[in-house]
């Protein structure tokens, strides 16, 4: 009995590789592993929780001035400027200048985002449950449900939310957005799930911004991530980002 | 007393011949027209449950190759006229919705135009 037990296991093993292998071939395109896809393409299966999509920023490739990924955000999520009150416009990335006063001066720039905590306050402190979490690490607004209270514009330490004040139009179609609603960052989700990068990491000229997946060990990021020190920004909250900053 | 008896009796009877012929139907104007997911009969009963269970699905667990999608609808079903779902009584979310006096307010976030191209990162 067992051992038709175990035949059958290593029948329905050897199926199972098959079958993830021809689906494998159908998908692939060149310069894409095998490996890559069945542990990061999120593409038919839908958000895992065996991936924790990150981003680790190197500040001592951003250069100071440029707004590349703040207007590449801009474009593919159609954020605009808000009618002349640029105070109440949404923000889902900004540029920040440092100056280190002693020593010589030292001066960097980085770029700010959500930077979709592993334990998120925004999580936390939502009275409807419209933000939660992706199984992939993600952070969401679901704006169905958002009531615009603004609970969680108070309680993110990193200030990467926005509310929307006016009536919006011409918005992309696989970025649904609106008045009356939270929002923030959202990775570029409907670019991720169809196996791209955001587009602030694909914008930005100087390889400043590296996008992917924390969990898979072969990923660049995650061998970079064990190679070079890089820090959350207030790891001391213990809310583990998955943006992560080399060389502050 | 009599005279007003004689006007009630007339604007029933004025009344009953509106009913009788009905409010006119939509006339739709669709781009792309042809049958997706289900039959005409059953999609204008069931497509705000489908659309409801699908937004969940999508935005939540990130499936997003299901035939049913908002999207998919508007990418087929927009006027030839103007592109969009919206806009008049001959448009296709708009004319239904307001044939059945049903507030439509998916459009207050979602693009109700059809052929955008996302811009992307590359400039």
């Amino acid at each position: 009995m067992s051992e038709v037990t175990t035949s059958r296991r290593a029948f329905i093993g050897i199926s199972a590789t098959a079958a993830a292998a021809t689906a494998g071939f159908v998908a692939l395109a060149p310069g894409v592993k095998l490996m890559d896809l069945a542990q990061a393409h999120a593409d038919s299966k839908g958000a895992s929780s065996k991936v924790r999509w990150g981003m680790l920023i190197d500040t001592t490739k951003c250069a100071t001035g440029c707004s590349d990924c703040v207007s590449a955000c801009a474009r593919e999520n159609a954020i605009e400027p808000g009618s002349g009150r640029p105070a109440q416009s949404s923000q889902w990335i900004r540029k920040i200048e440092l100056k280190e006063k002693k020593g010589g001066h030292r001066e960097l720039s980085l770029p700010m985002l959500c930077q979709h905590c592993a334990n998120p306050p925004c999580v936390d402190v939502c009275p409807t449950g419209a933000s939660f979490q992706r199984a992939d690490g993600i952070v969401l607004v679901d704006r169905h449900i958002c009531i615009g209270c603004r609970y969680c514009v108070m309680a993110c330490p990193y200030q990467a939310r926005s509310f929307v004040h006016e009536p919006l139009h011409n918005q992309n179609p696989e970025v649904p957005r609106g008045q009356g609603c939270v929002e923030s960052c959202t990775l570029c989700v409907h670019r991720v799930d169809k196996g791209e990068s955001p587009a602030c990491v694909e914008s930005c000229t100087h390889q400043a911004m590296l996008f992917g997946d924390l969990n898979n060990p072969q990923s660049e990021i995650a061998q970079r991530v064990a190679t070079v020190a890089s820090s959350q920004i207030r790891a001391d909250l213990r809310l583990d980002p998955g943006v992560r900053y080399q060389g502050i | 007393m009599l005279r007003l008896a004689a006007l009630v009796l007339i604007t029933l009877a004025l009344s009953a011949a509106v009913n009788a012929a009905g409010v006119p139907r939509p006339v739709i104007d669709i781009a792309k027209p042809g049958q997706c997911i289900d039959t005409p009969e059953v999609m204008r009963r069931t497509h705000m449950d489908l659309l409801k269970h699908q937004r969940d699905k999508t935005m939540r667990e990130g499936e997003r190759h299901s035939k049913v999608s908002l999207n998919g609808c508007i990418e087929c079903h927009a006027s030839k006229q103007n592109g969009s779902v919206l806009g008049g009584p001959d448009n296709f979310c708009q004319g239904c919705h307001s044939y059945a006096a049903v507030k439509l307010d998916c459009f207050e976030c979602h693009q109700p135009k059809a052929g955008y191209k996302a811009a992307g990162g590359k400039r």
